[in-house]
């Protein structure tokens, strides 16, 4: 029997019944629709969490921060630990050649100490207040787009300059002048702690790519518009992810670095005397060559630290790491219970799709019997039977791939806040190789089932 | 060679314990090209033994040919090829696929035998008009008198040239005017070199063709045979011991 002619039979059955198979088919629409609105929505998620693990440095970075927390077995030496110094720094930079880019800073948050960033009556609120080296750039992946960064002459001289984030800008100028035109405030005075520094350079806006976008097309519609959703995004950003997403750019934004000796020199009034290099130091940051080298390259600093500690293990090592399994874990949490919701949609479907074959064999038995009668072989009513099954799983498959861009659209425009979803080809397949997988095993007990039926019972069949 | 041949059929069957001999030592030889019919009331077995001639059925023991194919051990498969290419049924309820027009119903079988959609058609529209009923090939069966649910039956039952025709109380749902006609159609079919078959209870239908098979308790009772001596009812000479002591 051809083959053109079964399907051909397929459709035509399908039609005649076209509101029973709408109704049967509907389990498979919602399966394979929630299954690619699933995939478009953790797939957004995920470029978005991946998108921010790059903004703050990638896999490559390691940081050492001081612990004042002793191992138990070195408790009584407390008043040894001085934490990571400048010392170190210059170490690593002789004695760890799997690392690069190291930079010391010392980090002073608005919540810890005191903090005050002015101009002319008015105030911002860092983030951060950072003194650091000129790689800070490079390893907490910054780009300056008006001016220049500070550079180690500023920093050997203790030079009052300083590199704000736009968010800073906003606070202390305005984000646009009269003019509309974007205030480049390079070369203005601010004061921090009432100590006036010049700004030499300014980081260029960050944001997520959605965001940009929302960004450019409120620009066109007005600027005022713009202004107010740019602050909505982090105080009702819509999920932990995202938030945290939000959270890494508005930490980049608040940020202000200054350099280093300028920080101590000027700022830091209550700071310890002594050797530069026993300066106790917030951080050391540095990048790794190789992200396969991980473990070797974080033991390889910890000799070299373990050696200018004397042994005191008064540092601790972080790595994005994990981070990266954060995102792993939530993807796949979210993908797994995405798909148990797809998935029982689909069962859902197929054992409709058996129920409804079924009962269309008993209404069909005569049928059968007549098709036998006149040369059918077992083979053939076989195929018949299984191939209406795929036919309504396939089109049911076809109809929920028409419905997700909708379903997926309506569900992003309902919770504006949300990760954009991206809808991936491959999650389409997927779902569609799905859909024509149940069909197929739905049809299976219903067409041996009418296979199996003997022709002559068939015939006198009422 | 005749073209069928029976030799020694039993077919029985069990219901809740109970043996039923639906046939019981059949033996019989048709010649292609003759126009029989097989007589008995119900239950007689008449039934099982143009499903088990129409290769739907299969017997208990005995053997059975067809031309030259054995169709007592053929597989499923085969018995679908056979019922496919060498048989053509017509049934007292017509039995048309209600969804599909006239010509697609003529067109069944040859789906069956891989023909293109064109020839398949060409065929139909050729067997349709042997019925007269080439003008109907768009309606579909409830838009049809039963007369012509029959003569599309037996457009379907020629469309694939088949060796021999098995019609199973042909006129069993017409009145008797239409019923007339249809043998009449037999008859034409007989003339033009056909074999064919009729099943039925009914005497005067049975008188129609030229041998009558009668069939009792699952045996041939009877054969009236009017080549011979006269049309005299004889006792079928080929009895079941015969039968048994010949193969």
């Amino acid at each position: 029997m051809n083959f053109g002619t079964v399907i051909q039979s397929g459709i035509k059955e399908i039609g005649a019944h076209w509101f029973r198979s709408l109704l049967t088919m509907f389990g498979v629409i919602c399966g394979v629709a929630s299954l690619v609105t699933m995939a478009a929505f953790v797939k957004g998620k995920e470029n978005l969490l991946r998108e921010s693990l790059a903004e703050t440095g990638g896999l490559e970075k390691i940081t050492v921060e001081s612990e004042d927390d002793l191992p138990d077995y070195q408790k009584h030496l407390e008043g040894e630990a001085r934490g990571v110094t400048l010392k170190d720094v210059y170490a690593l930079q002789n004695g760890a050649p799997m690392v690069h880019d190291i930079t010391p800073s010392i980090n002073k948050s608005r919540y810890r100490g005191y903090l005050r960033v002015s101009r002319k009556g008015r105030g911002a609120r860092p983030w951060m207040l950072q003194g650091t080296w000129p790689s800070a750039l490079e390893i907490q992946e910054h780009e300056i787009e008006h001016g220049r960064m500070f550079t180690m002459m500023d920093d050997l001289l203790a030079n009052n300059v300083c590199v704000i984030g736009t968010e800073i800008r906003n606070s202390l100028f305005d984000e646009v002048d009269d003019q509309g035109e974007t205030i480049i405030p390079i070369g203005e005075r601010i004061l921090i702690n009432y100590v006036p520094f010049t700004i030499v350079g300014m980081f260029r806006e960050y944001m997520s790519d959605e965001d940009r976008k929302k960004k450019e097309a409120a620009k066109a519609a007005g600027a005022a518009e713009e202004t107010r959703s740019r602050r909505n995004m982090f105080s009702r950003g819509a999920d932990s992810n995202t938030r945290r997403t939000q959270y890494i750019y508005y930490q980049k934004n608040n940020a202000i670095m200054v350099p280093l000796n300028t920080l101590v020199a000027k700022l830091d009034s209550s700071y310890e005397t002594g050797s530069v290099l026993d300066r106790k130091l917030s951080e050391i940051t540095m990048k790794i060559d190789d992200v396969s080298l991980l473990s070797p390259s974080l033991q390889q600093v910890r000799n070299v630290l373990m050696r200018t500690h004397k042994g005191l293990e008064d540092f601790e090592f972080e790595t994005q790491e994990e981070f990266a399994d954060d995102i792993t874990l939530a993807i796949h949490n979210e993908r797994v219970s995405g798909m148990f919701i797809a998935g029982i949609c689909l069962l859902i479907g197929g054992i409709g799709i058996i129920n409804i074959m079924l009962s269309s064999i008993s209404e069909r038995v005569r049928e059968i019997g007549i098709r036998k009668s006149v040369g059918a072989t077992t083979m053939d009513v076989f195929t018949q039977i299984l191939i209406e099954s795929v036919v309504l799983a396939v089109a049911g498959g076809l109809a929920g791939l028409a419905i997700s861009p909708i379903l997926v659209n309506t569900l992003a425009g309902l919770a504006d806040d949300t990760t954009p979803p991206i809808m991936t080809t491959q999650a389409m397949l997927i779902a569609f190789g799905f859909s024509a997988l149940i069909g197929s095993f739905a049809g299976l007990f219903p067409a041996i089932k009418a296979a199996k039926l003997d022709p002559i019972q068939a015939l006198r069949y009422d | 060679m005749a073209l069928l041949e029976l030799r020694d059929i039993h077919k029985t069957y069990h219901l809740g314990g109970e043996t039923i001999r639906a046939l019981d030592g059949v033996s019989l030889d048709i010649d292609s090209g003759e126009f029989i019919s097989i007589i008995g009331p119900s239950g007689s077995g008449k039934s099982t033994l143009m499903h088990i001639l129409g290769c739907l059925d299969s017997p208990t023991s005995g053997t059975l040919r067809l031309d030259d194919t054995m169709i007592h051990d053929a597989s499923s498969r085969q018995l679908a090829s056979i019922r496919n290419k060498k048989i053509g049924f017509v049934f007292q309820f017509f039995n048309l696929l209600p969804k599909l027009t006239v010509r697609q119903n003529v067109e069944l079988p040859m789906i069956y035998s891989g023909l293109s959609g064109k020839e398949r058609r060409e065929r139909a529209i050729t067997a349709l008009r042997r019925v007269n009923m080439e003008d109907r090939s768009k309606h579909r069966p409830s838009q049809l008198s039963g007369g012509q649910q029959q003569r599309t039956a037996i457009a379907r039952a020629l469309v694939n040239d088949p060796r021999i025709i098995f019609a199973d109380e042909p006129t069993g749902n017409l009145d008797s005017h239409t019923g007339e006609l249809i043998l009449e159609m037999f008859d034409q079919l007989h003339n033009e070199g056909r074999t064919v078959m009729l099943v039925t209870h009914d005497p005067e239908i049975a008188a129609v063709t030229p041998r009558r098979i009668e069939i009792r308790d699952g045996k041939i009772a009877n054969e009236a045979d009017p080549t011979l001596a006269g049309n005299t009812p004889r006792f079928e000479q080929i009895t079941n011991g015969e039968a048994k002591a010949t193969t």
